[in-house]
Order: C-alpha cells, then sequence, then structure tokens
C-alpha cells in the first residue's frame, strides 16, 4: 500500500508542478468577477445565479482537468518510457494504476476544495450572510466530486489501452451521454423490442452523471435527500472501482513496446 | 544459484491491420549468467536486445520460454527489489530534481525511510550529479540524464543490473566514469548484464559476451576465448634487416622496421618459420599468438553467413 501512496503523491506532484491548479487564479478571478456582475444586474436572484454559476465552473473546470490529465496518466508514462524504471521495481501492475487514479482524484480534490472557497466568497459578496441552505452546496460539491472520481476511472481505463486523442474523445462522450442518463432510461421505458433492450442495456452501462448533478436543486434552496446522498456515493464508488478494475485487467496483460 | 537463468526464452509480436501476421523478436534463447560477471550483450539495432531485456524486466510478456533471475521468477517483488534497471535512452519524470527522482525510486524499490536520504546522497556522489541535484531533469542534457537513470540503477544497493546501452549519450569523460562504476560494482560483488553497440567499451569490461542478431544467440563465451578462436595466427619478431628465403613461402606476412622484421603467419607454420630463423642464426625478440578484436569476431557473427549457436552457458 505503501507504494501506491507514493505513485499517488508523485502524481498529485506532477500535476502541481505542471501548473493545473494555475486554473483555481483563473477560476478566482472569473467568479468575483461574475459576482461583482451578478450582483450589479440581478435583482433578489443574486444568490441563485452565483451558486448556479460557481457550481457549474468547478464541475466543469475539473471535468476538463480529469479529463486532460487522466487520458495521459498512462499513456504518457509508455510513451516516455518512465514506466520502465517503475514497473522493473517491486511495483505491482494494479499498484501503478490505483495509485495514478488516487493521485488525480486526490489533485481534483484539492482543485475542488479551493475553488469552493472561491464560490463561498462569492456567495457571501453578492448575500452577505450565510444561511442554512447553504449546507446544501457542500452536498453539491460532494456530489461534484463524485462525479470526478467516475471520470477519473474511465479517463484510466481507456487509457490502458486507446491512445490519448481517442480516451478524450470516449471519456467526454460517456461525460455527455451519461448527463443524460435519466433520459435516456426514459426513452428505453418508453420504446419497444430490441430497441428497448438496447436503450435499457445502454442507459445502465454509462455513467449517471444526471443523478450527481443537483445544483439547480441547490440553487433554489431544495434539500437533498440522505437517500439520494447515500445512493450516489456508493454508486459512484462502485462504478469507478469497476472501471479501475477494468483498467488494471488490461493493463497487467500489456506489453510495453 | 546463478544471477540469471535464460531458458528458451522467446518472443513473437502479432503485427498488421488485424494482427495475424507474426514476427518474431526473439527466437528461443537460453543463456546463463553466473554471479559476480559482467557480462555484455551485443547486436545491431533490432537484434532483440532490449526486447530480452523488457522480458527480463517484466515489461514484455515472453511467448514461450522463462528465465529466473537470482532464482526467482520474473514477477516476483522481492527479486525486482534486489534488481536495478537503466532503459535505453532513459527519459525521467522531468518536473522532479535529481534529488527527488532519486527519493521516489527508493521508496518505490523498499529502502527504509530511515537510509533513503544517505542512498540517495550516495548515488548522486557516485555518478557526480551532486552539484545538479537540486536541478529539475528538464534542465539536464542527454549525458546528465543517463547519470541520473545510472543512478536510480544502483541506489538500493541491487545485486544484479541491467543497463540498456549504458555508454549511449556520453562524452569520453562520461564513458570512462561509466566503465570505472562498471568495474567498481564487480568488486562490490554485482553481477552486471548490459547491452551495448560500442565493442571496446565490452572488450574492456565483460567476462563474457553473447552476440544476438535478428533474434538469435549467434555465440557466447569468455572475450579472451572468443578472440582468439577464431584467428589462428602468430606474431613473430626478431632483429634484422631482410626477410630469410622461406618465410614468405610459409604464408608469412613480413614488415620490415628498421632493425627489426615482424612476421604475421597461420599457427601451423609456425615451428617451420622458427626453425629457419634458428638456422639463419637471428635474433628472436618475441612469438606471441594474434589475438583478434571482438569486432572481428562481433562481425562475423553477425554476417549474414553466421550460422546460430545452440543455447550456450
Amino acid at each position: 500500500m505503501n507504494r501506491v501512496t507514493h505513485i499517488a503523491a508523485n502524481t498529485f506532484r506532477e500535476a502541481v508542478r505542471d501548473r493545473v491548479l494555475y486554473n483555481l487564479i483563473a477560476f478566482a478571478l472569473l467568479l468575483s468577477g461574475a459576482a461583482i456582475l451578478v450582483g450589479q444586474i440581478s435583482i433578489a436572484i443574486e444568490r441563485l445565479v452565483v451558486v448556479n454559476l460557481g457550481l457549474t465552473a468547478v464541475s466543469l473546470f475539473g471535468v476538463v482537468i480529469a479529463i486532460f490529465i487522466g487520458i495521459g496518466l498512462v499513456s504518457k508514462e509508455m510513451d516516455k518510457r518512465t514506466l520502465y524504471t517503475v514497473l522493473s521495481r517491486p511495483v505491482r501492475r494494479w499498484e501503478f494504476i490505483v495509485g495514478k487514479f488516487f493521485g488525480l482524484t486526490g489533485t481534483l480534490v484539492v482543485n475542488t476544495f479551493c475553488m469552493a472557497i472561491g464560490v463561498f466568497a462569492a456567495l457571501l459578496y453578492v448575500s452577505h450572510k450565510f444561511q442554512s441552505s447553504d449546507a446544501w452546496i457542500v452536498v453539491a460539491l460532494f456530489f461534484i466530486v463524485l462525479q470526478f472520481l467516475i471520470l477519473c476511472s474511465l479517463a484510466l481505463l481507456f487509457s490502458s489501452f486507446s491512445s490519448p486523442l481517442l480516451s478524450a474523445v470516449f471519456t467526454f462522450s460517456l461525460f455527455v451521454i451519461g448527463s443524460f442518463a435519466e433520459d435516456l432510461r426514459g426513452f428505453a421505458g418508453m420504446s419497444h423490442g430490441l430497441t428497448r433492450w438496447l436503450a435499457t442495456a445502454a442507459a445502465y452501462l454509462v455513467p449517471n452523471f444526471s443523478a450527481l448533478n443537483v445544483i439547480g436543486q441547490v440553487a433554489h434552496e431544495q434539500p437533498i435527500s440522505a437517500h439520494l446522498i447515500a445512493y450516489n456515493t456508493a454508486y459512484a464508488l462502485a462504478y469507478s472501482a469497476m472501471a479501475i478494475c477494468g483498467a488494471v485487467l488490461i493493463f497487467e496483460r500489456r506489453n510495453l513496446k | 544459484m546463478s544471477a540469471i537463468e535464460i531458458l528458451g526464452l522467446e518472443k513473437t509480436y502479432s503485427v498488421g491491420f488485424w494482427r495475424k501476421r507474426p514476427k518474431c523478436a526473439l527466437r528461443p534463447l537460453n543463456l546463463v549468467v553466473e554471479n559476480g560477471e559482467i557480462f555484455g550483450f551485443l547486436g545491431p539495432n533490432g537484434a532483440g536486445k532490449t526486447t530480452t531485456l523488457k522480458m527480463l524486466m517484466g515489461l514484455v510478456f515472453p511467448t514461450g520460454g522463462s528465465a529466473r533471475i537470482l532464482g526467482m521468477e520474473l514477477d516476483d517483488p522481492r527479486m525486482k527489489a534486489q534488481i536495478g534497471f537503466l532503459p535505453e535512452q532513459p527519459y525521467f519524470y522531468d518536473y522532479l530534481t535529481a534529488r527527488e527522482l532519486l527519493k521516489y525510486y527508493g521508496q518505490l524499490s523498499g529502502v527504509e525511510a530511515s537510509q533513503l536520504a544517505g542512498k540517495v546522497e550516495e548515488a548522486l556522489e557516485r555518478v557526480s550529479l551532486r552539484d545538479a541535484a537540486d536541478l529539475q531533469l528538464r534542465k539536464f542534457s542527454k549525458g546528465m540524464l543517463q547519470r541520473a537513470g545510472i543512478a536510480q540503477a544502483i541506489l538500493h544497493d541491487p545485486k544484479v543490473v541491467f543497463l540498456d546501452e549504458p555508454m549511449s549519450g556520453l562524452d569520453p569523460m562520461g564513458r570512462r566514469e561509466v566503465r570505472d562504476l562498471i568495474e567498481e560494482l564487480k568488486r562490490q560483488g554485482k553481477t552486471v548484464f548490459f547491452s551495448t553497440h560500442i565493442l571496446s567499451d565490452a572488450e574492456a569490461l565483460c567476462d563474457r559476451v553473447a552476440v544476438i542478431h535478428l533474434g538469435e544467440l549467434r555465440g557466447v563465451g569468455h572475450v579472451a576465448e572468443l578472440t582468439s578462436s577464431i584467428a589462428g595466427k602468430v606474431e613473430l619478431i626478431w632483429n634484422g634487416r631482410t626477410v630469410p628465403a622461406g618465410l614468405t613461402g610459409l604464408g608469412a606476412e613480413c614488415h620490415v622496421i628498421g632493425e627489426t622484421i615482424r612476421a604475421v603467419l597461420p599457427e601451423g607454420q609456425q615451428e617451420a618459420a622458427l626453425e629457419i630463423l634458428r638456422r639463419e642464426r637471428l635474433r628472436l625478440i618475441s612469438l606471441i599468438p594474434v589475438r583478434s578484436s571482438l569486432e572481428e569476431y562481433y562481425l562475423q557473427k553477425v554476417s549474414p553467413e553466421a550460422m546460430p549457436a545452440v543455447g550456450a552457458r
């Protein structure tokens, strides 16, 4: 387990040194500017706009980071042959994959934490005080982190057998389709025969990102049920674990030419 | 127990769009490297040297045969903790400094935290990188990267060190330092298995070499034996100004250099030539067998006519 920790720490360090977290500065500036602007042009719905804008930005920034770092996690190491000196040590291949996964998710958690501070600061600026319903923003942020877990594992899965470009296309496509997973399930319920079978299979195969998106609900100060929190947590962990297992199974058999 | 035992190790890749066309990268290879040996693995580009090393490191899976290092299977982490590997043209995490890189690799190799800092400093010292220890690797020259690569290979005090083209990218001074380092590893009782194109280095360093070409082992043995076995000639030097009659008839190539004459002739004619010199009362200065260079042996083995050797020890 020690080796997994060292690989994760090195992956995190790579993200920091490659200035990935610099996007936080851009994010903070963007959000501060937006908050000031919205505060001036919207009357009575400043809070709604800031929560919507802030959480969507947190999500989008994270998705971009998860995909673009995730797709290179394995392939970049293979292309640059940095993997050779790692796997010739007493490091098992699954330890490498799991370490990479934790390193990237760690980066995204830190990223999200920093951006969340920006969101709350902007909220404080427009509302002048926090209220109890703001606690649901934390839940929305938690769900966003769960989305990142799934995306990281998918990016890693695709990265373990395809090129970075294809991995990006696959992961982003699944993110888009998964964002409409509930609609896909509705469509499956309405169709018949083979179409129903295929649509149902696809609806349950793609990650259900729509269930993890509660930004609208939170912006309207609606509470999130404990059942949904438990279900989404279990779902994201199980989905990520399966994708990671898939990545490990593929990577275990791969020749590093 | 030998350091490295390779038994019928082979690799065939499937190539082409449908991956149906087989491409043989390594034909069944049998090789044994003893403990404490410096073993040179020679061959031209595409001969199968790197494929062999990658299979031994567990980076590529063999399609047949097996190998053991220090008596353990190739996927055994206990074995991997006792080996060091320098890949060809190494590239490392360039956002790390040399010190951070070595610390990271030391952690992965299972070096105890209390000993890690000391081992890192020692490795930096051995490859003369102490002054550049806190410089990010992206600012390193090719030669410095090669040194960092050697440092990470020896950092954890491995029993067997695999070096793929260790002299590549190094200036004459750097090559000399690597040669000294390999000799030092031998003095410490380590086994060194290295592939190289630079035959003079192999000749100077190796106890034994193997020549591989087109995925086939073409020859293996002690450097001295290999180089003498193909020569079969002797060199005679004596005092004199003229070449005695009869010597040229023995197939000797004679060169007059001032007061001395040097003749190279087939080993079988040695006694006849000595008899002629005795008869002419000429003073013999030296008589030595002519040894060919490793380069000649190598070229002979990689020529299209060379027959592959059967697995050798």
